[in-house]
């Protein structure tokens, strides 16, 4: 017996992974967005805060970055509720998720930020007599959130490939929408090879969008 | 007491079990994607174009893909290829695909770090490509190799928790199994992820130290 590749049966069900695509995108999006604030709140904690502040910061990082991101997906959704901790459903559970995992990794992107804007441009505002809080906003905010803004994009392209994890909790994002179709189809390889080609266009357009905004943003610098 | 004796026999054996999986998964597939990953990274530095393409593809192609797909794609693509492979050696080639990709950007980052009047020099006095390798460029490309490479075991180690998704009892699924017997999530969970918090904050660290080790090296 020979298997006969047919992907017809992957385009019969292609508003699965039509709307699964657009829910992953959606998941990156949001997740960025809450992370994006974790991560500059708590940078600016760790250049400007109290030591033992600094030290919460780091752990928080630390702890974070060295655990699987599929066991943080697990410990949230089903261990957090056991502790009477908040019940949240599949989706809500993973955007916490992803976000305080995007934090902690936006963390260090912020922090680098902060600590490449000259110091001439930051006392040039003090001399102009800005409060500490104005020179944050004004000043060390707008220049930061260029040098960081090629990172972003890259931490978003990533994030983007790690919503593919929300599957396992059935989240019904493209790689759940994929497995789905295999579980009814049974055509396994040629859904993997649509979706694997989806998540792989779709990522370097994204990157792509994100190139020509960066340019749009900061004219006159290179990339 | 009792309570904590029962959560330790009940607990520990099996993750004991999941870890050495881990352990064994992560130990291969990082020992042969550094084999692989250096080889790709020296044909995308100075490959001619025919090796450069195909390496290039590869590379993008397998860096833009999520790890989990890659694991599921090739897991039913190997039969195409005449491999019925069982899901141990399936996902194990996944992951070391997916690790050649990124080991060989980190090699060909380090090897095109080096300044070019180094090789100009090699060359000066004689020396064949593979000399000029093993006596002059990768003996400098280790020291900026090291870091980031080590950075990338700690991301394998992440990943390997993958493979508990193909029903691989790795220290991820052990936990998993442990929980449906004993319905105490939260403790099984903080008690797995102390576990790769150890394996990986060590390696972090070994990481960090390196890099500072050879913070004087300026070119």
């Amino acid at each position: 017996m020979t298997y006969h590749v047919n992907f017809n049966f992957v385009w019969k069900y292609a508003d699965k992974l039509y709307w699964g695509l657009l829910l992953s995108i959606e998941l990156a999006l949001i997740s960025i967005a809450i992370g994006c604030v974790i991560g500059f709140g708590l940078a600016v904690v760790h250049n400007d805060g109290h030591p033992w502040l600094r030290r919460a910061v780091s752990a928080y990082v630390e702890f974070i970055r060295n655990v699987p991101l599929l066991l943080l997906i697990y410990l949230v959704f089903y261990g957090l509720p056991s502790i009477g901790g908040l019940t949240l459903d599949a989706t809500g559970s993973f955007v916490l998720t992803l976000s305080v995992y995007s934090g902690a990794y936006l963390v260090e992107v912020f922090r680098a930020g902060l600590a490449a804007v000259p110091k001439g441009v930051v006392d040039a505002g003090k001399a102009i007599g800005l409060t500490a809080w104005q020179r944050l906003i004004h000043v060390r905010f707008p220049t930061m959130i260029r040098i960081v803004l090629p990172s972003l994009s890259n931490a978003f392209i990533s994030l983007f490939k790690d919503t593919s994890l929300a599957s396992v909790i059935a989240v019904p994002e493209l790689t759940f929408g994929a497995n789905w179709i295999k579980t009814n189809t049974f055509r396994a390889v040629e859904v993997w090879i649509v979706v694997a080609g989806v998540y792989l266009v779709v990522g370097y357009a994204l990157l792509a969008a994100l190139r020509l905004l960066e340019r749009v943003l900061m004219p006159g610098r290179r990339t | 007491m009792s309570g904590a004796y029962t959560f330790v026999v009940t607990t520990f054996p099996f993750l004991w079990q999941g870890l050495m999986i881990t352990l064994a998964v992560s130990g291969a597939v990082v020992v042969i994607s550094l084999v692989t990953g250096s080889l790709a990274g020296i044909g995308l530095a100075y490959g001619p174009w025919w090796i450069r393409l195909p390496l290039r593809i590869f590379s993008d192609v397998l860096r833009g893909t999520p790890l989990l797909v890659v694991i599921f794609t090739i897991y039913y693509l190997l039969p195409f290829a005449g491999l019925n492979l069982q899901p141990m050696p399936s996902v194990v080639l996944a992951l070391v695909a997916f690790k050649t990709a990124h080991v060989g950007e980190i090699t060909r980052g380090a090897l095109q770090s080096i300044a070019p009047g180094q090789t100009d020099a090699a060359k000066a006095i004689g020396l064949t490509f593979a000399q000029r390798m093993t006596t002059v460029i990768l003996p400098l490309a280790t020291r900026r190799f090291l870091p980031p490479w080590i950075n990338s075991v700690t991301d394998t180690v992440k990943g390997s928790a993958l493979v508990s998704l193909v029903g691989i009892v790795d220290l991820m699924l052990a936990a998993q199994q442990v929980i449906g017997r004993t319905y105490e999530p939260m403790p099984v969970y903080l008690l797995t992820a102390g576990i790769y918090f150890v394996i990986n904050y060590s390696l972090s660290l070994a990481s960090r130290r390196l890099e500072a080790r050879y913070a004087y090296i300026r070119e």
